[in-house]
């Protein structure tokens, strides 16, 4: 299984952030998103791939990218993450069929049960123009969707 | 998928604190948080290393404060810079990473004090945030490096993402010695 490439068109979804409330992705149409597929909430480190997310948000927004986080963990888990670290983006339950939509984007790990750490930058029409998977075990840190958004400004912009 | 290894894009400078020769033929540099444990770990650890390896190593030290999960971790960070406009960067810097439990904002002016700064100017900078835009610099600088925690190393300047107990820091730095 390998991630969907740019020039990809990026497979619908339909996922709950929390019990209540469901996220589409044709909600986004004509923004840019970026999709941030990580194996589990509760990494046991400070500044873990989320926070870091977190802390880029402003840089992300002036680059007018919004920004979902998704893995297997269930929307109660979720939360709870979310208000530890106060992260204030929506964090997607990818729970039910399990790691359905990881695996329509080439990002499933059999051998964990979880996404891998990968990446998605998706343009207004909705089409994959920048996608990476880090390296097991690696946060991939924030540098190469900075660099994706930039390059859908057509170059650097400081 | 495009292949690329997070490195240094921002390069070493005169803006940067440094210790060790300026001329070393290797470089440390850190990406820290004064509030983030790991960092207070990594701290005597870095210590040792510079010890060890003498006159060959300069350490670099960057700011990543990540201010959402460490409130004070901003301010902490304005306060080693305002202790460096007054020349006394890394006394503040070994203080507030031995006194992690102590980083708010009267703490910090009980370090100025301690290190016998002037204290008014140092409040003065705290307070009118004189240092924010160098702290921000130094984040965005990391986050274009690829940080991607705290804390975050580099070895010249390519990010280093193995551990960093001291003989696999030490065993990593003395490699690329070799290989120079």
């Amino acid at each position: 299984m390998s991630a969907l490439p740019a020039g990809t068109k990026a497979p619908d979804f339909s996922l709950h952030t929390t019990p209540d409330q469901a996220v589409s992705l044709h909600e986004f149409r004509g923004r840019r998103l970026i999709l941030a597929f990580y194996p589990a909430d509760w990494s046991p480190v400070c500044g873990d791939q989320m926070s870091l997310y977190q802390e880029v948000l402003p840089e992300f927004q002036r680059l007018r990218a919004e920004l979902l986080g998704i893995s297997v963990d269930g929307v109660w888990c979720h939360l709870a993450f979310a208000k530890d670290r106060k992260l204030r983006f929506p964090l997607l339950s990818d729970f039910e069929p399990k790691g359905e939509v990881a695996r329509a984007y080439g990002v499933y790990h059999k051998g964990s049960g979880t996404s891998e750490r990968a990446l998605f930058v998706l343009d207004e029409s909705g089409t994959i123009r920048w996608s990476y998977v880090s390296p097991i075990g690696v946060n991939p840190g924030a540098d190469g969707i900075l660099e994706a958004l930039e390059s859908l400004n057509g170059g650097p912009k400081s | 998928m495009s292949p690329y290894a997070p490195h240094l894009v921002l390069p070493v400078d005169e803006h940067d604190h440094i210790r060790g020769p300026l001329t070393a033929p290797i470089t440390l540099l850190e990406y820290g948080d004064y509030e983030c444990p790991h960092c207070g770990a990594a701290h005597p650890i870095v210590e040792d290393i510079r010890r060890r390896m003498g006159r060959r190593l300069r350490f670099v030290y960057r700011h990543f404060p990540l201010t959402t999960a460490h409130p004070n971790a901003e301010l902490a960070a304005e306060a080693a810079e305002a202790a460096g406009a007054q020349g006394r960067f890394w006394e503040m810097h070994d203080r507030l990473f031995e006194h992690q439990d102590a980083l708010g904002e009267e703490d910090l002016v009980a370090h100025a004090e301690a290190l016998g700064l002037d204290l008014e100017r140092f409040a003065r900078e705290l307070a009118d945030g004189t240092h924010a835009p160098r702290v921000r610099q130094d984040f965005i600088s990391g986050v274009r490096s690829g940080v991607n925690g705290t804390p975050t190393f580099y070895i010249n300047d390519a990010r280093y993402d193995g551990a960093y107990d001291v003989a696999s820091l030490l065993g990593a730095l003395e490699a690329v010695l070799r290989a120079a």
